[in-house]
C-alpha cells in the first residue's frame, strides 16, 4: 500500500485553476473601478457604483484570487515536504467547495450593500462564521500532515505557511467579533477608538501575515525549486522568520497616524513597524541569494523571471511601508493615492507576481506535462505584468505626493490654496494610466487563462507517487 | 498632561515593561542568532522532497547591522517621545500640543490681515479685490460642498448668487446663517394633515400656477381653496412666502424642484434641511469675510435701504428675501 500512496493533488488542481479565474474575476472588478474613477459617469446603478465595486474587487483579489493560490501552493508543499499525503482529504475537499462558497457569497452580498463596513473584513457575521469553519478545516488539514510527516524537520516553508494559518484564525476571531441584529446586519464588539486600532491590528496583518507570510512560504518552496538551488542562509531564515511574526504584531497603529489614538500608542506603531524592515528584508535576500551562482536561468526561464521579480517588488514595498509609518511621512502620504500604490506595488508585484510563478511551476506538474503549453506566452505574461505595475505604482506615486503637497499648501494669508475639488481635478491623468497600467495587468491573466486551458486539454490530471525522504547525509 | 488613557497604574507599567522587553528581546535574539555556528558554503544537511536544502551560511552583516540600526533608533525615539506607557518623553512632545502650537502660530501671524477686514463693514470689505481672493478661498474650503465652488447651489442646497434670500440677503442676516446655521422645516402636508393624494394634486397644480407654469385649470382652482386652509399661513395668502419662515411659491427659483411630482412629493412628505453654524469653528473674523463675499456674488441686498426691490423670487425653502 505504501509504494502506492500518491499525494492528493485533486485539491491542488482545483485551487490552482480558481486562482486564475478569481484572479481575472477580482481584477476585472479593481480595472473597472479605475475606469469609474476616471469616468465617473460609469456608476450607473448602486449594485455597481464604485463604493459596493471597491470592497468586492479587495475581497476578490486579496481572499479568492491570494487564498485560492494560498490553498494551493500550500497543500502542494506541505504534502511533498512532509513526504506523507494530505491528513483529512475529504476537510481538505470541504476547504475547497466552502471557500468557493465564500467568495459567491461575497459577489453577491458586498454589490447588494450588505456590509460589516470593516475594511477587507466587510462581509457578514453569517458568512464570518463560515469562513471559521473553514479555516479550522484548513489548520487541520495542514497541521495534521505535518504531524503526519516521515521527515525529521519541518522545512521553513511550513512555519511560513503554518504561522500564517494560526494567525490569520486569530485576527479573523477577534476582529470579526460583532452583535448580531438581523441575518444580514450586525455591530462589531467595539466601539470608537478601540474598534479602529482592533480594525488596525487586524488590517496591518492581514497584510502581514495573509499576504506576507503565507507568500513567504511559497517562496521559499517554490523558488529553490525553479532554481534547483539550496536556500541561501538557514539561519537567515530562522531569524527573520521569528521576527518577521513578533513584530508585525505590533504595526497595526501606523494605519490611525494623527486620529483619537493615543500618541503613545500611534509611536509603537511606528517604531515597530521601523524594526520591521530588516525581518521583511530577511525574506528577500533568502530568496534572491538563492539564485546567487545561478543567474543565467533568469535569461530563459520566465517562471524565474516572475518569481525574482515578486522578491523585487517584495523588498521595495517593505521598504516603503515602515518609510510611510514615519509620522512625518504619513502626514504628507496618507489618504492620498500614494497608498493605493505602495498597495499595490505589494499586490501586484508580490502577491501577484509570485503566485503567478507559482501556478505556472503547478500546472504541468499537475496535468501530467513537462512544462506550460506555451513558454513563450509565460513569458509574454511577464512583460505585460510588469509593464503594467510599473505604470499603476508610478503614476500612483506621483499622484499622491502631488495630492499630499496640493492639500497642504497655503496662500499668505493661511487659507488653502487649493480646493479638494482642484487636487481631484488634477489627478485625472495620473488615473488615466493607472488605468492602463491595470488593463495591462489584467491582460496578462488572460494570456495565463489561455496558456492554462491549453495545458489543461493537452494533458491529464495525475497524482505524483508519495516519496520516500532522502536518507540523510 | 499625565496620561488619561490607562484606568490604572498596572497598564502604564505593562505597556511600559512588554515594550522595552520586546525591542531589547529583538537585540538579544538577533546578537544570539549572529553568533551561532555555521560553515559558509554547506549545507545544514537536511533534504526535503528530493532537492531541497539549505545553506548554513551566516547573517549578512549589512543586514545585521540595519537590524540593530532600527533598534536603537527605536529606543532612541521612546526616550525623546510618548510612547512607553504614560513616560512623556524627553521632548515632552504631544499631538494635541503640536496642533495648538500650529493654530497659534496661524493665529498671530494671519490673525491681522483678518482682524483688519473685520473692523469694516461687509459692504465695504465685498468691495476689496483682497478680500473677494479670500473669501472665495474660505467658500471653496468650507462651503462649496453644498453650495458649489460658483455657489449655484444644487437641489436642496440654495443658489447664493441670486436675489432670492430664504432667511434675508442683508450683511446682518448673512453673517447670522453662517454663524448660528439655519434650521428649515416644512410639515407633511402643511397645517392640513387629513389631505388626500387627489388634494395634494390640485394643490400642486395651483402651486405651478403661481410662477406661470403649466396646471390643470380645474385642478388649480380646487388647490387654490385648499392652499388657503393648508399653506398660507406660512406661505402667506398669495404664497409670497415670509423670510424665515417659509418660501416664496410664486417666483421661478425653486430648492427642490418646480415639477408637479417633485412639489407632490414635497407637499406629502415635507422637507428637513439644515444648514450647519460655522460660527464656533471658523472665528468671527473669517465668517465675516466669507459673508462679505457671499454678500457680493450678486445677491447682497443693501441693509436698511429702501431699495425698490422687486419682489425676489422665492425658492422652495423658505421665503424670498426681498424687503
Amino acid at each position: 500500500m505504501q509504494a502506492q500512496a500518491t499525494y492528493n493533488y485533486k485539491v491542488v488542481r482545483q485551487f490552482a485553476v480558481m486562482t486564475v479565474i478569481w484572479g481575472i474575476v477580482g481584477m476585472l472588478v479593481g480595472v473597472i473601478i479605475a475606469a469609474q474613477l476616471v469616468w465617473p459617469q460609469l456608476n450607473v446603478v448602486e449594485y455597481l457604483s464604485y463604493g459596493r465595486l471597491r470592497p468586492l474587487h479587495t475581497n476578490a483579489v486579496i481572499f479568492a484570487f491570494g487564498g485560492c493560490a494560498l490553498f494551493a501552493t500550500s497543500y502542494f508543499a506541505v504534502q511533498r515536504t512532509s513526504h506523507a499525503p494530505l491528513f483529512a482529504p475529504g476537510l481538505a475537499a470541504f476547504t475547497f467547495w466552502g471557500w468557493q462558497l465564500i467568495i459567491v457569497l461575497a459577489a453577491v452580498s458586498l454589490p447588494l450593500g450588505i456590509t460589516s463596513g470593516k475594511e477587507y473584513a466587510e462581509l457578514e457575521w453569517p458568512i464570518d462564521i463560515l469562513i471559521t469553519l473553514v479555516w479550522v478545516s484548513y489548520a487541520i488539514v495542514f497541521f495534521g500532515t505535518i504531524i503526519k510527516r516521515t521527515v525529521s524537520h519541518i522545512y521553513v516553508a511550513n512555519w511560513f505557511f503554518g504561522g500564517f494559518i494560526l494567525t490569520v484564525a486569530v485576527l479573523h476571531l477577534v476582529n470579526s467579533a460583532a452583535v448580531p441584529v438581523t441575518l444580514f446586519k450586525s455591530y462589531s464588539a467595539y466601539a470608537g477608538v478601540q474598534d479602529a486600532m482592533v480594525q488596525w491590528w487586524y488590517g496591518h496583518n492581514a497584510v502581514g501575515f495573509f499576504l506576507t507570510a503565507g507568500f513567504l512560504g511559497m517562496m521559499y518552496y517554490f523558488v529553490p525549486k525553479q532554481a534547483d538551488r539550496p536556500i541561501y542562509s538557514y539561519r537567515l531564515s530562522v531569524v527573520h522568520f521569528w521576527a518577521l511574526i513578533f513584530t508585525y504584531m505590533w504595526a497595526g497603529p501606523h494605519h490611525l497616524h494623527y486620529t483619537a489614538l493615543p500618541d503613545w500608542t500611534q509611536s509603537l506603531g511606528m517604531v515597530f513597524s521601523l524594526i520591521l524592515l530588516a525581518p521583511s528584508w530577511g525574506g528577500m535576500i533568502n530568496g534572491i541569494m538563492t539564485l546567487s551562482g545561478a543567474w543565467h536561468k533568469l535569461r530563459d526561464d520566465p517562471i524565474l523571471k516572475f518569481m525574482i521579480t515578486s522578491l523585487s517588488f517584495y523588498g521595495m514595498s517593505t521598504f516603503e511601508g515602515p518609510m510611510m509609518s514615519i509620522k512625518t511621512v504619513n502626514a504628507l502620504s496618507h489618504y492620498t493615492d500614494w497608498t493605493v500604490g505602495h498597495v499595490h506595488s505589494g499586490a501586484l508585484g508580490w502577491v501577484a507576481m509570485i503566485s503567478i510563478g507559482c501556478i505556472y511551476y503547478l500546472l504541468p506538474r499537475l496535468f501530467g506535462k513537462a512544462q506550460m503549453h506555451s513558454v513563450k506566452a509565460i513569458e509574454v505574461h511577464f512583460w505585460v505584468a510588469t509593464i503594467g505595475i510599473v505604470l499603476y505604482i508610478a503614476s500612483m506615486w506621483i499622484a499622491g505626493v502631488m495630492q499630499g503637497l496640493m492639500w497642504r499648501a497655503t496662500n499668505p494669508d493661511g487659507t488653502l490654496t487649493y480646493s479638494f475639488v482642484e487636487s481631484v481635478k488634477a489627478t485625472y491623468p495620473f488615473w488615466t494610466i493607472r488605468l492602463l497600467g491595470g488593463v495591462l495587468f489584467l491582460a496578462g491573466m488572460l494570456i495565463m487563462a489561455w496558456n492554462m486551458f491549453k495545458t489543461i486539454a493537452g494533458g491529464q490530471a495525475v497524482n505524483a507517487p508519495v516519496l520516500q525522504p532522502a536518507a540523510a547525509h | 498632561m499625565i496620561m488619561s488613557d490607562f484606568v490604572s497604574g498596572f497598564w502604564n507599567i505593562y505597556v511600559f515593561g512588554i515594550t522595552l522587553v520586546s525591542i531589547l528581546g529583538c537585540g538579544v535574539f538577533l546578537w544570539l542568532q549572529g553568533t551561532a555556528k555555521h560553515v559558509e558554503g554547506q549545507t545544514t544537511g537536511h533534504v526535503w522532497d528530493e532537492t531541497l536544502e539549505e545553506y548554513s551560511n551566516p547573517l549578512p552583516n549589512w543586514w545585521r547591522w540595519l537590524f540593530y540600526l532600527t533598534i536603537l533608533f527605536s529606543l532612541f525615539y521612546l526616550a525623546m517621545y510618548p510612547g512607553l506607557g504614560s513616560f512623556e518623553g524627553q521632548y515632552k512632545w504631544s499631538s494635541t500640543g503640536q496642533y495648538d502650537k500650529e493654530v497659534q502660530k496661524a493665529d498671530s501671524q494671519y490673525g491681522p490681515i483678518y482682524q483688519k477686514f473685520l473692523k469694516q463693514d461687509v459692504p465695504v470689505v465685498a468691495a476689496s479685490g483682497e478680500a473677494k481672493e479670500m473669501g472665495q478661498r474660505l467658500f471653496v474650503t468650507y462651503c462649496a460642498q453644498c453650495h458649489g465652488s460658483d455657489a449655484g447651489g444644487v437641489k436642496g442646497f440654495p443658489n447664493l448668487t441670486d436675489k432670492d434670500w430664504l432667511y434675508g440677503g442683508t450683511p446682518e442676516k448673512i453673517k447670522e446663517s453662517i454663524t448660528n446655521g439655519r434650521n428649515a422645516m416644512m410639515p407633511a402636508k402643511g397645517v392640513k394633515p387629513d389631505l388626500s393624494a387627489d388634494e395634494i394634486k390640485d394643490l400642486a397644480n395651483y402651486v405651478r400656477s403661481l410662477s406661470g407654469l403649466a396646471a390643470d385649470s380645474i385642478r388649480t382652482q380646487r388647490g387654490k381653496e385648499l392652499f388657503a386652509v393648508a399653506c398660507a399661513a406660512c406661505h402667506g395668502p398669495e404664497g409670497k412666502g415670509n423670510e424665515g419662515v417659509a418660501p416664496n411659491l410664486a417666483d421661478k427659483v425653486w430648492l427642490y424642484g418646480s415639477s408637479e411630482a417633485t412639489i407632490i412629493e414635497t407637499t406629502t412628505n415635507g422637507r428637513v434641511n439644515r444648514m450647519p453654524a460655522f460660527g464656533e469653528f471658523l472665528g468671527e473674523a473669517k465668517v465675516h469675510l466669507l459673508a462679505a463675499y457671499v454678500y457680493g456674488l450678486g445677491g447682497g441686498v443693501v441693509p436698511a435701504a429702501p431699495v425698490a426691490t422687486m419682489e425676489a423670487p422665492a425658492a422652495a425653502a423658505a421665503p424670498a428675501g426681498a424687503q
